[in-house]
């Protein structure tokens, strides 16, 4: 573990010439060439890789919408529409620039549960994992101001319900809505600011990447055995061919994926009524978020008082950065944990139905007994949300003191050339990590 | 003079405050308020600018076309207003409900304004932005035949009184004043 020494030689005289005053081509070598990786990953580690992708697409693609969009509330929702039938190529720009904010997202939350299942945000990769929650988060602030630019219903009545979410803090509350709107309501001021922070933002993920990435290569990956590096010659190959080959492979199928929603089915992911112009007069009769904020709006909704719900939402995500505390286990991968395993699968549907729970009517009936209704959607996403807070608040902490996890391998060597029939079995010398 | 004499026969790293200490916090301390000078306007500039604030004017609002039981939306301040022209029976209904567990209690009485010091219960003026999330309730709907929000359930009375849902407050009243019987003007 560790930062391992460079094994860069440059051979030509330019290549020593620039090597002795800015070693950039070092770098390079350094974190994509010969950078070990460890042997055993399975193919929830190619998600990085997609995820930098993604960011890569979004940003040309955005940066090209630019080029014909117009922020101001008369035209942005005509300019969009230009976009779409005047511009040469621009459906196709538009629409690989919505659905790859929800690309983005498929990604990057599948990145967060593979994280979660293998303990990758433990010791010592917790700043790796807190800055990966700060990516998230600035990935929400991005996605959400996105979705306010082409100014339809939803649009504007997502802006306003999520701006009011600050007016429940006590007392300063309404003066910071006014500041963020720049009006008495969401208006073109609030167009305008959210078009300059949306176009800031993607570079501000951009600059926590570098971070995020820089530590991953301080600190190591970690791999589905939880067990650390030991033997840099027997547990790791070399990033190229190995990683980037296998990266590249997967880039390519979930760009098959991304491209069917591209070319197929370009509105499934998004909502009709953000195809009506924006009305601050009339609220479409169901709003909902994109489908990504589902589960955090469930949350929201599930509260009956109105800061104990903004709360809730934000104390939710904010939890996550918590996690490698929460989790007392000294065992980082799910797969020796038999206990875990299962309240992990437990939460994963947790989440899935809190998503579905916020994408439901509030007065929706959940279960009917002799058709009186005995839980509404309210209902059933309290009982989720009591559920979201104590796998990380009850759960996680007490199984990591009970929990007896099942004997590790010896190395990241052993526990590949046992499952292929080729060594040790798995545990014959195992000792838990200390 | 003297004082510089007085420094200098001090012994290195004596902790007496000194003119280096004194230089030190005052440069912080004019450095601080500078760096406060600048973000103020880059604050400031966020908050409504002039012509948002003029075009947030005063608006005058003829009643007359409203029929009795009917109400209008309009919109002030890129926000709709509710005026409904409320019917005997609901003004009784509102009334009634005075005493009613009432989540942000407040009477129907002062709820409506007056006009020659007639109160002028028959009008009821509103934003029409629910206090929950800011979404726009529907009218003539909801348990309470008041307004109904779709967004997250929020059920009004026909007096704007938040009864059951989320909301935590009654729906805001802006400031208005009947210039004659039959118009107000709003702001």
């Amino acid at each position: 573990m560790g930062e391992h020494h460079s094994t860069y030689v440059p051979k030509t005289g330019i290549e020593r010439w620039v090597d002795a005053r800015l070693p950039i081509v070092r770098l390079m070598h350094d974190s994509a060439v010969s950078y070990p990786v460890p042997r055993n990953l399975n193919y929830f580690w190619t998600f990085g890789g997609i995820l930098m992708m993604m960011l890569v697409s979004q940003i040309i693609t955005g940066i090209v919408l630019v080029m014909h969009y117009t922020p101001h509330v008369d035209y942005a929702f005509q300019s969009v529409e230009h976009i779409m039938r005047d511009v040469n190529y621009g459906w196709l720009m538009r629409y690989a620039h919505a659905n790859g904010a929800s690309m983005f997202f498929v990604a990057v939350y599948i990145h967060i549960f593979r994280g979660m299942y293998y303990g990758s945000y433990k010791a010592p990769r917790e700043l790796l994992w807190i800055l990966g929650v700060v990516i998230f988060l600035l990935m929400m602030a991005t996605a959400f101001m996105g979705y306010v630019l082409p100014w339809g219903q939803m649009s504007f009545w997502g802006a306003t319900v999520i701006t009011n979410l600050f007016s429940a803090i006590p007392v300063v509350g309404e003066s910071i809505v006014t500041w963020l709107w720049g009006g008495y309501s969401v208006d073109n001021p609030t167009l305008n600011r959210f078009f300059s922070l949306h176009y800031l933002l993607p570079f501000m993920i951009f600059g926590v990447v570098v971070l995020h990435v820089w530590a991953l290569h301080h600190v190591g990956q970690n791999n589905p055995s939880g067990v650390e590096v030991k033997n840099y010659a027997k547990d790791t190959v070399p990033f190229t061919p190995f990683a980037t080959v296998k990266d590249l492979f997967a880039m390519v199928c979930f760009l098959m994926v991304f491209a069917w929603f591209v070319f197929f089915h370009p509105n499934f992911l998004g909502h009709a009524d953000n195809y009506i112009p924006a009305d601050p007069l009339k609220t479409p009769a169901h709003i909902v978020p994109e489908w990504y904020f589902l589960p955090f709006y469930g949350i929201l909704r599930a509260v009956p008082d109105k800061l104990g719900g903004v709360l809730a939402m934000f104390a939710s995500i904010a939890l996550l950065a918590f996690l490698p505390w929460l989790d007392t286990s000294k065992v980082k991968s799910g797969a020796y944990r038999p206990a875990f395993k299962i309240f992990f699968w437990v939460f994963v549907v947790v989440c899935l139905f809190l998503g579905y729970a916020g994408s439901q009517p509030t007065d929706k009936a959940v279960l009917t007994l002799g058709g009186r209704v005995v839980l509404d959607m309210v209902g059933f996403g309290q009982i989720l949300t009591v559920y979201y807070f104590a796998h990380f608040l009850v759960i996680l902490p007490l199984l990591g003191l009970f929990e007896k996890p099942l004997a590790l391998p010896a190395s990241i060597a052993d526990s590949v050339l046992a499952s292929t029939g080729h060594g040790h079995p798995v545990g014959a010398h195992a000792s838990p990590e200390k | 003079m003297k004082d510089v004499a007085d420094n200098t026969m001090k012994a290195p790293g004596a902790s007496d405050p000194n003119r280096r200490d004194f230089l030190l916090l005052a440069t912080g301390a004019a450095g601080a308020v500078a760096v406060g000078g600048i973000a103020w306007p880059l604050i400031s500039q966020m908050n409504p600018d002039a012509s948002t604030v003029a075009a947030g004017a005063p608006v005058e609002v003829d009643l007359a076309p409203i029929g009795e039981g009917k109400a209008i939306t309009l919109k002030w301040r890129g926000k709709p207003i509710f005026v409904r022209h409320r019917t005997a029976q609901e003004i009784a209904d509102a009334k009634k409900d005075d005493t009613a567990a009432l989540p942000d209690r407040q009477a129907d009485a002062a709820r409506v304004r007056a006009f020659d010091g007639k109160a002028q219960e028959q009008w009821i003026v509103v934003y029409g932005n629910c206090t929950h999330l800011g979404c726009v309730p529907i009218g003539f709907s909801g348990e309470y035949n008041g307004w109904y929000c779709p967004c997250h359930g929020s059920h009004y009375d026909n007096s704007g009184r938040i009864r059951k849902g989320p909301a935590p407050r009654n729906l805001d009243i802006p400031e208005f004043a009947f210039l004659s019987a039959s118009k107000i003007r709003i702001g």
